[in-house]
């Protein structure tokens, strides 16, 4: 494939590929693809940290916590095509909360359609980000060791001081460190947009599925491969920056 | 005091955040027709939709087989590099963790190519995906694999038994087999797991799993879909919430997350 972005219909070298696939719609579909990804990071990172708290402060054997951690792991990893569909029926044009909503004179598309946009992918991308951040985040919150709040407890600090000054620095590392895995897991994620979205080709993994299906795109055969570069690039780039974070995050907690 | 109120909080803010849509998937699914109330022919015409119904039956063969195939391969390979060849283990777990960088979509444009020489020599049946989906489930069987290895004394218990004369196969087969069973069980869940939810590689290589027919339906059949996207993801809740208790029951100690994508270990 990395070869393949390099080499035009004829089998020649050729770095077009590549150029047009950091310009026009192409590097637009990537913007938006980079901001989906920060987004839907940022917003499942801090509700899934504050789920998984939530969790762990429970029993651990409790069925709390085996019926959040299997439906996190049912749509984390499961999900995809379904998600788009529970969607549907929830916010599409005859989803459950828009008649809910009209019945009462809302109308919630009164912007346009924007469920088969940006911010319908952004709000569908959160309902799998938050159980994938539970997932790879609840680990890091069992390594919190007792013996650390009683610590700063015998020494007179307040719950803030604990939080601020023991549990904050020793999570950073993983809290940050996932957030950069859900980047890169949105990133990469196309089930639940193409089953969404039909029409038009907002991120890149949908304009790849364009190059892929496509019978009129021609002389640019290889630019879905020149496409699917970048993206790995991308991967690539956010992943190395996890490594490194996770061995900060081992030094603690383990 | 106030730490309680606020836990309680975030419970029932994002319970309701997730209960939502499937409380609505089960609305929208039974919903009557024009003249309202409860209808469930969407539910009942599941069992008689035949497209429906095969590709159901091909992603339960393509996730038995997937899973077969990749404890075949990736537990005797684990085995034999943690005893003979522990030099290989950072490279071994490079390459089980690679398929994580690499996005399925860009997968398929690598792979689509290759696939018109595995349709030409195997022809084109969707359990040729099995090949991919191996590839797919490498690190998530690795992960659970490796924590299960970890956990048992490996070199010692293999070496007391082929000093009393076992060949390597019982010794795959009788004392690491039952040694590792729980994490066996982890990861071929996983696998099925991965496998039914599979769709983009299905979908772009044209074959027809489960996934893909769900999405088919959903352009002619909007309530048959909804109605069988939910039954899929609460039998796949059903599925973990075993496993989750299964496994509590067989490891309470160290008993690492099965489901984490790399959380604890580090690819580099």
């Amino acid at each position: 494939m990395v070869a393949g972005a390099f080499v035009d219909d004829a089998g020649g070298l050729t770095l077009d590929n590549v150029r047009t696939a950091a310009s026009g719609p192409y590097l637009t579909a990537f913007v938006r693809s980079l901001q989906l990804s920060a987004i839907t990071a940022v917003v499942g990172a801090v509700l899934g940290a504050l789920l998984a708290w939530a969790v762990v402060t429970g029993a651990p054997d409790g069925w709390l916590r085996r019926v959040v951690t299997s439906a996190s792991g049912v749509l984390a990893q499961f999900g995809g095509v379904t998600l788009a569909f529970a969607f549907l029926a929830t916010v599409g044009f005859e989803g459950l909360v828009t008649v809910f909503l009209r019945d009462r004179g809302i109308d919630l598309f009164a912007g346009g359609a924007w469920i088969f946009e940006l911010p319908g992918l952004v709000l569908v991308y959160t309902y799998f980000q938050i159980p994938l951040m539970v997932i790879v985040f609840l680990p890091a919150l069992d390594g919190l060791k007792p013996q650390w709040l009683e610590a700063a407890r015998s020494l007179g600090g307040s719950s803030w001081t604990y939080w601020r000054r023991v549990a904050g620095p020793v999570l950073a590392p993983a809290f940050f460190g996932s957030m950069l895995l859900l980047f890169a897991n949105s990133f990469s994620a196309y089930a639940t947009a193409a089953a969404l979205v039909s029409q038009g080709s907002p991120i890149v993994p949908l304009q790849i599925r364009n190059l892929q299906t496509s019978e009129v795109v021609l002389g640019q055969q290889n630019l879905g491969r020149a496409l699917g570069l970048g993206m790995v690039l991308v991967v690539v780039v956010v992943m190395s920056a996890y490594a490194l974070l996770q061995r900060r995050t081992t030094r603690w907690l383990q | 005091m106030s730490a309680r109120i606020f836990r309680y909080g975030v419970l029932t803010v994002l319970g309701a955040f997730f209960l939502l849509p499937l409380v609505a998937m089960l609305e929208f699914s039974t919903r009557g027709g024009l003249g309202g109330g409860r209808d469930f022919s969407a539910w009942t015409s599941i069992a008689d939709d035949r497209a429906l119904l095969e590709a159901i039956a091909t992603s339960l063969q393509l996730a038995v087989l997937t899973s077969a195939l990749m404890l075949v391969l990736l537990l005797p390979t684990m085995v034999w590099v943690h005893l003979r060849l522990p030099a290989l283990k950072r490279l071994l777990e490079f390459l089980c963790l690679l398929p994580l960088v690499i996005p399925a979509i860009v997968l398929v444009v690598g792979i689509a190519s290759l696939y018109s020489w595995v349709t030409f020599f195997l022809g084109n049946s969707a359990l040729t995906l099995i090949f991919v989906y191996v590839v797919l489930v490498l690190p998530y069987a690795y992960r659970a694999l490796e924590s299960g290895l970890a956990a048992m004394d490996l070199r010692t218990l293999s070496e007391a038994a082929r000093s009393l004369g076992a060949g390597w196969g019982t010794v795959l087969l009788r004392v690491v087999l039952p040694g590792v069973k729980g994490a066996v069980l982890s990861a071929s869940l996983l696998a099925v797991a991965l496998v039914l939810g599979e769709f983009t590689l299905a979908s772009l290589l044209n074959f027809p799993t489960l996934q893909v027919a769900i999405n088919l339906t959903g352009k002619r059949d909007a309530a048959l879909s909804i109605a069988v996207s939910l039954a899929a993801l609460l039998l796949a809740f059903g599925l973990l919430l075993a496993l989750s208790a299964l496994v509590g029951r067989t490891r309470r100690s160290r008993a690492a997350p099965p489901l984490a994508p790399a959380s604890q270990g580090d690819p580099s």
